[in-house]
């Protein structure tokens, strides 16, 4: 035995209710390494980190924590133990201040009482290491799931650990965030501390890990070290095909014109609302995948959120079809004709307490109403569909959804609005917590949808994918449309300057006259 | 692996095999401690008994209960289903008045109005709930303390005793040799049940019950489910009311249902449904309802005095809330997979 190994676990196996999602996996981590964890959506990352902090229980195996056998009963005997979790699905009390959270259950004292002087000044502390910004008093409910993925990161940093897991903690980060981040952890990998990163972004995982230990079908692969392993041989040993077959289009994405005289499928004129957005324009044709790029903050969600109909919105009109209708809502939303899959994953699309048939039929059986009830096979039929074409990992349609993994329920949320055939679909960040394969038929998915004569409002926080799906790109930034790129102008290089607002022409005419920025940008 | 699939299992895993094991066990209680429990007589063409007793008894507690699953359901609870049974009771015995003999309202006016007052009393607590956003268990408290003072309104404060015959078939009358309330509660209940399971209404129930922000993306109408789901809480209610008032051949504002509330949401948390909201039995409902019905016919047949009667009800709602814990199931699971249990 190695001297510096620090966690081994051995022969883990799990089984739950006709899925074997741990069999025989052998894992060990060593002392001040990061060491990924990668695998398909459904491979069972996140179940061995539950079976390792005790959230499950393995059914055989052994985990020894510097050499002694330990057995985590739950995620606070193994917080005692030194083993320091932020799991995928962010749990932290929403009504609760961000100091709270960070420090709920060590919360300093004095004279018995809390001292909350000394939490909300820990709590800063914290924060500043990852150089987040937020009035600590304030209820974690009120910030954005970054600003939450952030707290629950401080929280475990917080605690004196030896072995630090995080399962998918940049899912929802920009670079900018997720470079600090890594910049933490290179700092706590150097004072010895083991690290356990989960993520599907292959090149966070080429940029801080030591090691990769690939899993599949809850089947150890094998151990590598990152140095020695290619990118396009790890994909190949996550998902058995190669990089490139995944990432060639093959030519789905066509070029876009409009017809001419061809009326918008959607068109937003003056959109907005008082302090969350400013009015922006927006033109949408059949056929079209309209990419949306901006800090996190910037309006995107906002935008999504007014055009569906979730938040009401107090200037301009918004036309379907040639059509317009003040605040719809979502319902009206849905029956002219578009189709919303949200950000907040876990608070705004999975229904956690029903089944994946259930989640998958929702959006379309509200569409037609509390009578005109789908018939449960026709239901069943719907969902084993989407179940094969989007590739979901269950044991079947009645799974309940909260038994899915985190990437499997996106694609169930995905599903949903597949399913109600929408003319517009509006995706904010459809991939987050996708693997690289299903990512790449994610975005063929939208190619074809567009070919078939869709309109698609693609938001994601990745460029190159955004590059990759849309036809044109709008930039959002500090809650206002600041430009609209398309063909040649349409590149990495633009869209990051058009982000940061220091592409001169483009910041020139954003601030003296935003309205005619936008008209410019769409007068084709 | 065999124990997942064998029907031991499967019934283990429908909503309603814990209510049925509960049910078992005062039964078992009885057979053992008063075999007279299960005697049934045929008189008349009438069905008796203590078991046909505990159907007939337990109506009104059948009917809260199917209301207050399908509110539970929806995350929320209505404290005010005793004060509705209250407003019910006063209105329709306040029509039918107390002449000997005759009705002053036709009576199946004095009937629809005191549905009508009851549907509209559970709206009120929906529109409260959904459309004021106060916490249901505020909002139906509001009503739980008013509903009473309605029904006082309603009867100018005194207790108003009836004398027309036809209105007593209702609580006491009997058909095909059973009692009469038995068959409003098969009728509500089929009703409910074909809402629940035949069209969409059960499905968004339990969506909007487990994620109402979810299910608003996906075009539930939230607000709407929760006003009509109080509003037929209501309703259930006042069918209690008609079937206590006949019974009694009177209304009385204070005591018309008191406390039924208590036993109607513990009804439907032994029949399965959790108080978070999200999936619901409404048969589960139904056997919790007969659960708490037996139980209390037990104790008052063993002749226990009444002060005890209430220790005795709460142990053995502490033995039922018990077995549901997951603690207790994930033990009896690994009990019975060592012990093979036949599959
Ligand atoms: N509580 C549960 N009950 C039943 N099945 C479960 C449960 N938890 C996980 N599973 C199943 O176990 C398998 C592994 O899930 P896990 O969450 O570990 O995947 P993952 O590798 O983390 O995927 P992702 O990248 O999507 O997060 C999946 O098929 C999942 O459906
Ligand atoms: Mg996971």
């Amino acid at each position: 035995m190695q001297t510096n190994e620090l966690l081994v676990m051995q022969g883990i196996h799990k089984t739950f209710p006709g899925v074997h999602a741990l069999a025989a996996v052998d894992f060990t981590l060593r002392a001040g390494e990061i060491h990924a964890l990668m695998g398909e959506n459904g491979a069972g990352k996140s179940t061995l980190i539950k079976v390792l902090t005790g959230v499950e229980h393995h059914d055989a195996g052994h985990i020894l924590l510097n050499g002694s056998e330990i057995n985590a009963k739950s995620p606070h005997h193994a917080q005692s133990l030194g083993i320091s979790t932020v799991y995928q699905e962010v749990n932290l009390c929403t009504n609760l201040s961000v100091a709270e959270n960070i420090l709920l259950g060590r919360e300093p004292r004095r004279a018995g009482s809390i001292d909350w002087g000394a939490m909300n000044a820990r709590a800063r502390e914290l924060l500043t290491w990852l150089d987040v910004d937020v009035d600590v008093r304030r209820s974690v409910g009120e910030y954005p799931v970054a600003v939450q993925q952030m707290v629950a990161i401080s929280r475990a940093l917080d605690i004196d650990a030896k072995v630090l897991i995080l399962d998918e903690p940049t899912s929802s980060l920009t670079t900018l965030e997720t470079e600090k981040l890594f910049a933490v952890l290179r700092r706590l990998k150097e004072q010895g501390i083991g690290i356990i990163f989960i993520t599907h972004f292959l090149n966070q995982v080429y940029a801080v890990a030591d090691r990769i230990t690939v899993l599949r079908n809850g089947k150890l692969v094998g151990t590598y070290d990152a140095k020695a392993l290619p990118r396009y041989q790890l994909v190949e040993l996550m998902i058995g095909r190669e990089l490139e077959e995944l990432e060639d289009l093959g030519g789905l994405k066509k070029h876009f014109e409009p017809a001419p005289g061809q009326a918008p499928v959607l068109e937003a004129k003056n959109l907005g609302q008082v302090g969350t957005l400013e009015p922006l324009n927006i033109k949408l044709y059949a056929g079209e995948v309209l990419g949306m790029a901006g800090l996190l903050g910037s309006g995107r969600t906002e935008t999504a959120n007014l055009l569906f109909g979730v938040d009401d919105a107090d200037s301009g009109t918004l036309a379907v079809g040639g059509k317009v209708e003040p605040n719809p809502g979502p319902l009206a939303s849905i029956q002219r004709g578009l189709g919303y899959c949200p950000e907040d994953r876990k608070a705004d699309g999975v229904v956690g307490a029903l089944t994946v048939r259930e989640n998958i039929v929702l959006a379309l059986q509200a569409s037609r109403g509390w009578f005109n009830y789908l018939d449960p096979r026709k239901q069943t039929e719907i969902a084993n569909k989407m179940i094969q074409m989007l590739q979901i990992s269950t044991p079947g349609p009645e799974q309940l959804m909260k038994n899915l993994s985190g990437g499997n329920q996106q694609k169930v949320i995905l599903a949903r609005w597949l399913a109600t055939e929408p003319d517009v679909l509006i995706l904010d960040e459809p991939t987050r917590g996708i693997d690289v394969g299903t990512k790449a038929e994610i975005q063929k998915l939208v190619l074809s949808l567009a070919n078939e004569g869709k309109g698609c409002i693609f938001i994601s926080s990745e460029l190159d994918e955004v590059l990759r799906t849309s036809h044109r790109v709008m930039i959002m930034r500090d809650r206002k449309l600041v430009a609209e790129l398309q063909g040649e102008d349409m590149n990495e290089q633009s869209i990051m300057e058009a982000i940061a607002g220091t592409g001169v022409s483009t910041e020139d005419t954003a601030a003296a006259a935003p309205q005619h920025a936008v008209a410019a940008g769409s007068a084709r | 692996m065999n124990d997942n699939t064998g029907w031991w299992a499967r019934l283990r895993r429908t909503g309603i095999f814990w209510p049925l094991v509960a049910l078992s066990l005062v039964f078992l209680f009885n057979l053992i401690f008063s075999p007279q429990f299960f005697r049934l007589e045929i008189k008349d063409g009438h069905l008796f008994g203590s078991l046909v007793d505990v159907l007939n008894r337990g109506s009104p507690l059948m009917l809260v209960a199917i209301g207050m699953t399908a509110v539970i359901a929806t995350a929320g609870v209505d404290l005010s289903v005793g004060a509705v049974i209250a407003i019910s009771a006063a209105t329709v015995t306040v029509l039918i008045g107390s002449v000997t003999g005759e009705s002053q309202t036709p009576m199946w006016i004095a009937i629809l109005a005191a549905l009508g007052a009851s549907l509209l009393a559970g709206a009120w607590n929906g529109l409260l709930v959904s459309r004021a956003r106060i916490q249901p268990m505020v909002a139906t408290l509001v009503l739980m303390v008013a509903g009473r003072g309605i029904a006082q309104l309603i009867t100018n404060g005194q207790i108003i005793t009836i004398y027309y015959e036809p209105f007593f078939f209702i609580g006491g009358g009997y058909l095909l040799g059973l009692p009469f309330p038995v068959f409003i509660v098969a009728g509500v209940f089929a009703f409910a049940w074909f809402m629940t399971r035949r069209t969409a209404i059960g499905l968004f129930i339990e969506s909007v019950g487990t994620n109402a922000s979810s299910s608003f993306h996906s075009g539930i109408n939230e607000k709407n489910i929760k006003l009509v789901i109080y509003a037929f809480c209501g309703l259930c209610a006042g069918f209690a009311g008609l079937i206590i008032s006949s019974n009694l051949k009177s209304a009385d504002a204070n005591n018309a249902g008191l406390q039924i509330e208590l036993d109607g949401i513990l009804a439907v948390v032994i029949g399965g449904t959790l108080m978070s909201g999200g999936r619901f039995s409404l048969a589960g409902s139904i056997l919790g309802a007969l659960l708490v019905q037996s139980v209390s016919t037990t104790i008052y047949s063993l002749g226990v005095p009444p002060e005890v009667v209430q220790v005795v009800k709460a142990v053995v709602v502490l033995t039922v809330v018990l077995l549901y814990s997951d603690v207790v199931k994930n033990g009896l699971d690994k009990l019975s997979q060592r012990q093979g249990v036949p599959s």
